[in-house]
Order: structure tokens, then C-alpha cells, then sequence
């Protein structure tokens, strides 16, 4: 008999984790969002970001991205919890389908004098960070991008006289011309 | 159609139009508007507790034996949070519960008023789906909808928190509706390929097992016959959860009996031999699995479950199959015909030889004693002398409970009442209360511990109210038993508070609540006294005093596999089983 898929094998090591990005539409009811975290938090799983607003005002839809790391058991754990909560209506795995455009915006203040504050305008420019607001000693600057070059960003920021951050966390979406609620069900989803 | 009415009229009519006939409850000032509408009326009965945590668990068990919503009214704060443990409970095992709760008036809410307690807050981890009903437009659609969110899918139970004064307001009432929620939509048939494919591998396989679970209890007396005609069909073993008893008859001879930590050493050792394990509406809970990395380590896994997230959470499967247990055992019972030729039924002979020889080492043997009452000995008359009756079994938690899943049989489902997920000591008697209500004329014996049955003993006094003839058989063996044992095999016998000191006298306890008291210690009597027991009329508490240490056998210690099970002869030091790791372990 071949070895089976399904056997356990006798070993300590950890499987690999990942980063997945799930977008998740939800009815906008009160309490959705503390279902959601709740059952994060009560299974123990992570969330690195969390975002949340109504997209749909007419049928009380909100989209919720939800940046978590676990291994392949976990996130697939994840979605089917996610899934049978009752006011969920869909969940997309962004990372599963490809690709997927992710930015943040973020806020950053900044406060310093001479050499200092003409390096912190600079280096915004080089970022392609719009300014908001500026006075004599400060400047306050707003930056969208992937996660990474947001962290960049920040952690230049750091050494010219960082006071203030601000970030919303992920907006995501997969690329091309579908849409996600056309991307076929993962299995065992409801498909509501 | 709608009409104007009261937002409490609108519960009791939500009632009446879901086809409620009896609702648990006890009263309370946030409620009070709700139980003035019920007084109005007679369609619906009210069943008042003594305790809030009683009325859910009645309910539970009067919708595990009757296949009906389980409704429960309570009222705010205290009201709400006593009935936590019983909804809890209902999560876990998957029970369909519908849970009034009172709440202060709407412009009180947040103020930390008299009686407030953010209940929403508190039961959203341990509801399937809960409601804060904060306009009368709303409160309709949310009845309707609670009703259809706890019966669908995996049912479950369901809170309703109404503030007062939304139950004094006026509104219209609309009728129920088919699909009741906007979106939530189940899958109930199964994926036609994949069972294909299911029935295809059992004809394949040379050891096969089915494993069935609760999951076919609450899909219903239909499913339970599906599973017998398909179990039948293919002539192969099963063997079933604690919570799946009663869905294949115990006195067929592919039955192997309770499969887990307290199951028979032919149910074990055919999981953990197996080539294909057929699991049909259970969930790999570790109770059953033990040692999860040497979990039946041999096999192919098919699991068929109707929650999308039992598939592969604690075990892996080769093939997940989503949809109810009827829906989908009709389509294997249809397709098993195409495929039933490629049985290799030498194959399937040698696979009961197997079987029969681990059968043969009887691990439900026990020594019995002509000078005290063991357990096991107790509850096999208990079976012999209610055979034949329409007999319905519900159990605390402990000991008691795992020797009444092994000794007592089930040939019918919804029959056998124990909490299984949560373990909730404290269940038996008012689940007892809720069995009797939804089937009047039948006998209910409630099998409890002398520890379990005291945490919600003051539901005797509903017994007595409503004349319900329950009958509280009570194996006292003056410990927490199970406490006592893994005290035993895991602490050096170091029996730390396991004691049940300072035991009331039950038949006293039992003529103070105006039932029958009946004391046993003598083997040779206790044909007699359960003859006595069940012969009376009335509520019935019997003191069974039995062998104070005896252990629970068989037992897969914490950290073993199925093949490591501990046998009622085992001889050695009891102490010496259990490694350091597996102390860790629940």
C-alpha cells in the first residue's frame, strides 16, 4: 500500500508559515467586527492588519482585509472559520489568487531644524510622499504604498526627527479583470 | 400578512408561528412584559426552572430527544449570565437553542445599569449567532431569523437580547419566511463526484471502518436509517462517538461499540487498523483521536460533515466532503449499488477475523462482587431490566457517564442525552426534566454521579412541579470518579479534594422534594429496587452505593495511541502508564 496523504508523521518541526492577505464581505451589523477579532483572538491566530469600511451602502456590505501568517493548516483553518460565521458572506484568499495589489497609506510627522528638516523634505520627495502640512520646524506627510516601502519610509524618517505615525493597515485586491466575487468557491464554501 | 402588536406579543406569536409548544424559563424584571403576554394566552407553555443554567440544558435535552428547537427565556444580567454554561454546552455538541434574554431599556444600556450585563458581548463566543434588538422594525425578522440560524446548517444555539422597552413598543408583526436570513445558506447536498469517489474507495478498500458521529443524530431519524441501510450494504464494521450512539443499532453485529478514550479495544484497534476510515458527521475531537500523530496512522480519511471547518482542522483527510449526513448518505446508498460488485469480500472476511479476535478479549469484562455493587454491574441490570421499553438515558459527567455509554444500548437515535463536547457536570437532571416534557409517557432515567447530580439538584423541585416521573439513578461512589482515577494514574494517588465529604442523604434529599427515595447496596437486591424505580409513578432518586475505587476501563491513556489502550485486566502499577508528556495533557 502506498504511504496515505493523511498520516501524521512523528516529528517536531514546524511547518513553514506564510503571509496571506483574505479579503472577507461581511453585513455592516453591529458586533461584525468583534465576531471577526474574536475569533481570531479565541482561536489564537494573528492579525498583522486589519481593515475595515462599508463598500456597499444600499445592501450594508463592508469589505474587511485582513493581513494574518500561519501555516498552510491554519490559514485554511482561518477561512472556513471565517466563512461559517453568520454574517460573512464571502471570503477570498488575495494570496491563493494570484498577485494581489496591496497599498497602505500612512501619516507621518516629522520635526527637526536645518540640515535635518531639508533631508526629511527630500527624502519625501524621493518617496513620492505628498506634504500636508508644514510649518517652521515640522512637516507632517502622507505616503501610500506597499507595506514595505511604507516601513522604509518610517524607518528613514526615524533618523530625521520622527514624532508621529499614523497607518490604516492593507487595502487589497487582485489584479486583472474579474472580479472577487467571480473567482471560483474554495471548497466547502458556502457560496452565498 | 402583518399585524400591530407589542413587541412581547410578537415573541410569544414568533412562538406560535414556529410551531413552540413549551419554552423554558424564570422570570425576572427585564422580562416581565414578555411573561405578561404569556400569561394571556395558552398556546405555549412555560416551564419555570429553578435555575437559568437548568432551563437551557431541559431545553437541550428536549430538543436532542425530540428533533425540535430547544427555547429558553431568561431575563437580563444574572439571568443571562447563569445560562452562559448551558449555551456553551449547546455550542459544543451542536444542539439548536433559541435563547431569550431580557436587557435594561434601550437608553440605559452602557450606564452599568440594575441587572445589565453586556450579554451580546458575552455570548458571541459561545452562540452560534446572538442579536441585540434595538428597534421594534427589527425584532420580527430577528425572531424568524434566530429560529432558521439555529436549525440550519450545524445547529447550534441562538440568543436573542431585547432590551424591556422595545417589548413594550408596538410594531407590525410578519409571518416566518422560507429562507429566513439574507445570506446564510448552508451547504446541504454533497458534491456528486466526491461521493462518487467516497463509495468507489470503500468498494476498493480490504479495512474499511465507518466512524459516525452526532452529526447524524441531528441530521435526523432519517439519516440514522440511511446509515443502516448503507453500513448494512457493504457488510463492514462500525463504531461511533459518544455523541453519535443510538444512530446504529448496539445489538447488530457489525456494531463494535464507542469508539475513544473509554471505547472498546475492537473500535480502537479497527480505527487504528484500518485502510479507510469512513467519518460520517463526527469530528476527530481528542477524545477520540488520542495521539494525534499516530492517529490511525495507516489509513485513508474520508470525513463528510456539514461545516466546511471540521474538515481538516485536527486531522487531515484525503477526501472532505460538505453537506448534511442524510443528503449525503441517500447519494451514497444510491451510488454504493453501482459500485457494491468490486467488493473484496476475501478481503472482508479476514478483515472480521481480525476484528472478531480483538472481540474476543472482551474488554468490557469486569470482576464482579457478590459483597458490593460495581458500576458496570449496575447499569447492565439497568439495561436488562429496561429493555424493550421506549427508554430515553441522560447522564452527568464523570465515571458514570462513560460506563453508561459502554453497558447501556442504543438501538434507536435521540435517545441518549450526555454532554459530550463541554463535559458540563450538572446536565443529566434538568436535561432529565426536558426529555420527560417532549415525551410524557416514556421512561426517562437520568444515570448520574453522586458529585455530577448535586450542581443542578435543585431542578428536582421542577420534577416535582410539573409531576414529572423522572428517575435520578445515581452510581455513588462517594468520589469524583474520574477526578479520582487520573488522580490515581497520574498524581500518586494523591486524591486532592476529590472527596464527595458531607454527602446529603439522598432518599431524605429525594422525600424533600417530594419524590421517592430508594437506597441499594446489596447486589442480590438490586434487581428489586430497580424494578421499584421504574414501577413508580412519580420522580425517583436511587442511591445505587457502589465500589468506591473502581476504575473506568478501557482507557487510552493521555498521550497514547489507540493501540496502547489500558485493559480492565491490567495488572501493573497504574501509576506507572502515564509519561511525563501525557500528564500534560486533559
Amino acid at each position: 500500500m502506498t504511504q496515505s496523504q493523511s498520516a501524521y508523521f512523528l516529528s517536531d518541526a514546524q511547518p513553514p508559515t506564510r503571509r496571506h492577505t483574505l479579503a472577507v464581505l461581511v453585513d455592516n451589523e453591529p458586533g461584525v467586527l468583534a465576531r471577526i477579532a474574536g475569533m481570531f483572538s479565541g482561536r489564537g491566530y494573528n492579525i498583522e492588519s486589519l481593515t475595515v469600511s462599508e463598500t456597499e451602502h444600499e445592501k450594508h456590505v463592508s469589505r474587511i482585509t485582513i493581513v494574518t501568517t500561519g501555516t498552510e493548516k491554519t490559514i485554511e483553518q482561518i477561512k472556513t472559520q471565517l466563512d461559517r460565521l453568520v454574517p460573512v458572506h464571502r471570503v477570498v484568499d488575495l494570496t491563493v489568487q494570484g498577485e494581489a495589489l496591496e497599498r497602505e497609506l500612512c501619516l507621518v510627522k516629522v520635526r527637526g531644524k536645518g540640515d535635518a528638516r531639508v533631508e526629511a523634505l527630500r527624502l519625501a520627495g524621493a518617496f513620492g510622499a505628498r506634504t500636508l502640512d508644514a510649518t517652521l520646524n515640522s512637516f507632517v506627510f502622507e505616503l501610500t504604498g506597499t507595506t514595505e516601502e511604507v516601513e522604509r519610509f518610517i524607518r528613514l524618517m526615524g533618523v530625521v526627527g520622527l514624532v508621529e505615525v499614523s497607518r490604516t493597515g492593507i487595502a487589497a485586491m487582485s489584479r486583472g479583470a474579474e472580479g472577487m466575487l467571480e473567482a471560483a468557491l474554495p471548497d466547502g464554501a458556502q457560496g452565498r | 400578512m402583518s399585524r400591530e402588536m407589542t413587541g412581547a406579543e410578537m415573541v410569544i406569536q414568533a412562538l406560535i408561528d414556529q410551531g413552540v409548544s413549551t419554552l423554558f424559563g424564570y422570570p425576572g424584571g427585564a422580562v416581565l412584559p414578555i411573561y405578561d403576554a404569556l400569561f394571556q394566552q395558552d398556546s405555549v407553555k412555560h416551564v419555570l426552572v429553578r435555575h437559568e443554567q437548568g432551563a437551557v440544558h431541559a431545553a437541550e435535552g428536549y430538543a436532542r430527544s425530540s428533533g425540535k428547537v430547544g427555547v429558553v427565556l431568561v431575563t437580563s444580567g444574572p439571568g443571562a449570565t447563569n445560562a452562559v454554561t448551558g449555551l456553551t454546552d449547546a455550542l459544543l455538541d451542536s444542539i439548536p437553542i433559541v435563547c431569550f434574554t431580557g436587557q435594561v431599556p434601550t437608553h440605559l444600556i452602557g450606564s452599568d445599569a440594575f441587572q445589565e450585563a453586556d450579554t451580546v458581548g458575552i455570548t458571541r463566543h459561545c452562540t452560534k449567532h446572538n442579536y441585540l434588538v434595538k428597534s421594534i422594525e427589527d425584532l420580527p425578522r430577528v425572531l424568524h431569523e434566530a429560529f432558521y440560524v439555529a436549525q440550519n446548517g450545524r445547529p447550534g444555539p441562538v440568543v436573542i437580547d431585547i432590551p424591556k422597552d422595545i417589548q413594550f413598543k408596538s410594531g407590525k408583526y410578519e409571518k416566518p419566511r422560507d429562507n429566513q436570513h439574507k445570506t446564510y445558506r448552508p451547504q446541504i447536498k454533497g458534491d456528486l463526484g466526491k461521493i462518487k469517489t467516497a463509495v468507489e474507495m470503500i468498494a476498493k478498500a480490504k479495512r474499511p471502518v465507518f466512524y459516525t458521529g452526532g452529526g447524524v443524530i441531528n441530521s435526523g431519524p432519517h439519516a440514522a436509517a440511511l446509515l443502516r441501510e448503507l453500513v448494512r450494504a457493504t457488510g463492514y464494521p462500525i463504531t461511533s462517538t459518544l455523541m453519535g450512539l443510538g444512530a446504529y443499532p448496539a445489538n447488530d453485529p457489525q456494531w463494535l461499540g464507542m469508539l475513544g478514550m473509554h471505547g472498546t479495544y475492537e473500535a480502537n484497534l479497527a480505527m487504528h487498523g484500518c485502510d479507510l476510515m469512513v467519518n460520517i458527521g463526527a469530528r476527530f475531537d481528542d477524545r477520540i483521536t488520542g495521539r494525534i500523530d499516530a492517529f490511525s496512522p495507516g489509513s485513508k480519511k474520508i470525513h463528510i460533515d456539514i461545516d466546511p471547518s471540521s474538515i481538516n482542522k485536527n486531522v487531515k483527510v484525503d477526501l472532505g466532503i460538505v453537506g448534511d449526513c442524510a443528503h449525503v448518505l441517500e447519494d451514497m446508498v444510491r451510488l454504493w449499488k453501482d459500485v457494491a460488485g468490486e467488493v473484496d469480500k476475501p478481503a472482508q472476511k479476514a478483515w472480521w477475523l481480525q476484528i472478531d479476535g480483538w472481540r474476543a478479549r472482551k474488554s468490557l469484562a469486569y470482576r464482579n462482587a457478590t459483597d458490593v455493587i460495581k458500576p458496570q454491574y449496575a447499569l447492565e441490570r439497568l439495561e436488562a431490566l429496561t429493555q424493550g421499553r421506549k427508554r430515553f438515558i441522560t447522564t452527568e459527567v464523570g465515571q458514570h457517564q462513560m460506563w453508561a455509554a459502554q453497558y447501556l444500548h442504543f438501538d434507536e437515535p435521540n435517545r441518549w442525552m450526555t454532554s459530550g463536547g463541554l463535559g458540563t457536570m450538572g446536565y443529566g437532571l434538568p436535561a432529565a426534566v426536558g426529555v420527560q416534557l417532549a415525551h410524557p409517557k416514556d421512561l426517562v432515567v437520568c444515570v448520574a454521579g453522586e458529585a455530577s447530580v448535586l450542581m443542578n439538584m435543585q431542578e428536582m423541585s421542577t420534577a416535582a412541579q410539573y409531576r414529572l416521573p423522572i428517575k435520578i439513578f445515581i452510581l455513588n461512589n462517594e468520589y469524583m470518579g474520574m477526578v479520582r482515577q487520573w488522580q490515581e494514574l497520574l498524581h500518586g494517588g494523591r486524591y486532592s479534594e476529590s472527596y464527595s465529604a458531607a454527602l446529603p442523604d439522598f432518599v431524605k434529599l429525594a422525600e424533600a422534594y417530594h419524590a421517592k427515595g430508594i437506597r441499594c447496596d446489596d447486589p442480590a437486591k438490586l434487581d428489586a429496587a430497580i424494578m421499584e424505580m421504574i414501577d413508580y409513578p412519580g420522580p425517583v432518586i436511587f442511591d445505587c452505593l457502589v465500589a468506591k475505587e473502581e476504575n473506568c476501563f478501557p482507557m487510552i491513556p493521555s498521550g497514547k495511541a489507540h493501540n496502547e489502550m489500558i485493559l480492565p485486566d491490567f495488572e501493573g502499577d497504574t501509576g506507572e502508564i502515564i509519561d511525563a508528556k501525557g500528564k500534560q495533557l486533559v
